[in-house]
């Protein structure tokens, strides 16, 4: 794997090959409970305590499927403009691998509940690029390996393998495109903001976390190449479990150096799985793809099919919120902003993330400055996407309210994201954890006045003798004993109203 | 007609992960056509108004509510299984197929 790989120059790899992208992406949805049991779907956890006979794959459990995870299923067929099967069913997919524990995975096969749609993709410059949708069908995530005795803790060289399956079970939605063809030079770009795209949607759907950092979203790359001038298809590989949007896109762009080296000194690609290496950016080459007939897929027995009724799909249609770039071109209206303050809200992640906290209830204004300026700085420090904060539009949204209310000053409002982005809860939760909140009680105050003069009674003296400026010091003196949680101006009254100057 | 070869039988008996003897596989692939056969005369009668089936009952739509219901405890989940490590299970290690 540390074999020197040949790569050609970008700019000489568009000029002789047009690359295919194929994207196949899977959503973990945000359901309590798993796509065919009723065990919770919670990310993490002890292992194998989020597990029962049917996600074990014990002789004699029978699953059932999980209504909501249909619809979820359904909704996103319809935002991303597809057809919804009139009857469907589950297939299963075999293979031995330990991650299932069943020695199938339940998928569909022939038979995708959605199909034949497309996705509006913008680029930076504001081009915007149809991705056709080839289907979108449901399935079930798998367990999680952990390989010991490996130096990487890679499969290589590992002793034996152990198995948690909490992850078993969690409802996928696969979403596969139909060949991306034509980009060129701006095919990983391409790759990249479909990813992004996709991710807004499912995130202003309210179906999946959608984080890319813990799985909840990932993306498989296929990728080849045609020589310039021709239409047939190369051999493709793809690359698995891409998990940033960044590395989409450099997974893509390596793909087609190293693909582009291998055709121009007259070798052939092989067809395979091809790991990504997030350290460098490199591909490594895994398992010779299994053909889909190795895996005899068969109608799941166990489930019966799903005939999805045209009223119910309608209802489902009803329910699909105003998708990101329909609330963009409205926000843009309606805060008048300029098409390049509107790119930059957007390029940045911010622009849905800043709507989403108009919509909680913020000002404008207040939800722009927080998203663009302290939580970028944020997401800055800690190497992450905006959107992938450990805090939401509805959080910000409350911490502004904290602000207008006067429960908190911006000091304080700052340390209570902090508080939220280290996991401590909701935003009144670390208010009241970490005694956060302004003293705005009077009689709390004046006792910690009365307390400053007491102990300074020269200041006091010189206040009562008009020297008003005095008062400076014995408030600093109350927001000291009060870690700086009261209102400057409401202490500095109190003080003139006590020594009754 | 149908005509299972041995080397698809091989094949099959490699994914299915089964021990297949040169013997078998010649009654293997004779058996298996026979099956094929009896399978495809039903494909015959069907016209094209007839929906396949894959299930004997004939039910859709078959949901759960998305309600937790409890789980195995990690005791009782690994009970089972013949070897287990730092609550998981414990497999042998895999070769040439890494995912």
């Amino acid at each position: 794997m540390t074999a020197v790989v040949d790569l050609m120059d970008y700019a000489e790899v568009v000029e002789r090959y047009d690359p295919v992208l194929g994207l196949e992406v899977h959503v973990e949805l945000s359901t309590k409970t798993k796509m065919f049991c009723g065990c919770p779907n919670l990310f993490g956890g002890e292992p194998n305590t989020h597990v029962c006979p049917t996600c074990l794959g014990l002789p004699g459990a029978l699953p059932v499927v999980n209504g909501r995870a249909v619809e979820s299923a359904i909704r996103i067929g319809l935002a991303l403009n597809c057809e919804i099967a009139e009857w469907c069913r589950f297939a299963r997919k075999n293979y031995f691998y330990p991650d299932m524990p069943k020695n199938f995975q339940t998928s569909q096969y022939d038979e995708p509940i959605a199909f034949n749609g497309h996705l509006d993709v913008v680029l930076d410059d504001g081009e915007v690029v149809r991705v056709d949708i080839e289907r979108a069908h449901m399935e079930e995530d798998t367990g999680k390996s952990l390989h010991v005795g490996g130096a990487t803790g890679r499969i290589h060289g590992a002793e034996h393998s152990l198995l948690d399956y909490n992850r078993a079970g969690v409802p996928l939605i696969e979403i596969v495109t139909k060949p991306i063809v034509g980009m060129g030079e701006r095919a990983p770009e391409v790759a990249r903001a479909y990813v992004a795209a996709l991710r807004d949607l499912l995130r202003a759907m309210d179906v999946s976390d959608v984080r890319m950092d813990q799985g909840s979203l990932r993306c498989d790359a296929n990728v080849s190449l045609m020589p310039k001038g021709t239409s047939e298809f190369g051999t493709r590989t793809e690359t698995k479990n891409v998990n940033s949007l960044r590395s989409v896109e450099r997974a893509v762009r390596y793909e087609m150096t190293r693909q582009a080296a291998v055709l121009a000194s007259g070798g052939t690609v092989t067809q395979e799985t091809r790991h990504f290496q997030e350290a460098d950016g490199s591909t490594s080459a895994g398992r010779t793809k299994e053909t889909a007939e190795d895996y005899r897929y068969f109608p799941e027995p166990d489930l019966v099919p799903i005939a999805p009724s045209r009223e119910w799909v309608e209802e489902l249609r009803a329910t699909i919120p105003e998708l990101p770039w329909e609330r963009r071109k409205r926000i843009q209206a309606e805060w008048n902003l300029t098409d390049e303050e509107l790119r930059d809200l957007v390029n940045t992640g911010a622009a849905d993330l800043v709507a989403a906290t108009v919509d909680a209830g913020a000002e404008p204004g207040e939800a722009r400055s927080w998203w663009v300026q302290y939580l970028t700085q944020q997401a800055n420090t800690r190497d992450v996407e905006l959107a992938d904060l450990a805090i939401t539009p509805v959080h910000v949204a409350r911490v502004i309210e904290l602000v207008k209310s006067g429960e908190l000053t911006n000091k304080l409002a700052r340390e209570v994201v902090q508080g939220v982005l280290a996991g401590e809860g909701e935003p009144d939760e670390v208010v009241a954890n970490r005694g956060l909140k302004v003293v705005s009680d009077d009689s709390a105050l004046l006792t910690a006045v009365d307390e400053a003069l007491a102990a300074q009674p020269d200041v006091a003296e010189k206040i009562r003798g008009g020297k008003v400026q005095a008062a400076g010091a014995i408030v600093g003196a109350v927001m000291k004993a009060t870690k700086g949680q009261a209102d400057a101006k409401r202490v500095r009254e109190l003080i003139l109203e006590r020594v009754g100057a | 007609m149908s005509n299972i070869s041995r080397d698809e039988v091989a094949h099959l008996a490699k994914l299915a992960r089964l021990a297949v003897t040169e013997k078998e596989l010649d009654v293997f692939a004779g058996q298996l056509d026979q099956i094929l056969d009896a399978v495809a005369k039903v494909g015959e009668v069907a016209a094209d108004d007839i929906p396949p089936t894959s299930h004997a009952v004939p039910l859709t739509n078959v949901f759960r509510a998305d309600e937790i219901r409890p789980s195995l405890s990690q005791e009782q989940a690994l009970s089972g299984a013949p070897a287990a490590e730092e609550g998981r299970f414990r497999v042998p290690r895999i070769l040439g197929e890494e995912q």
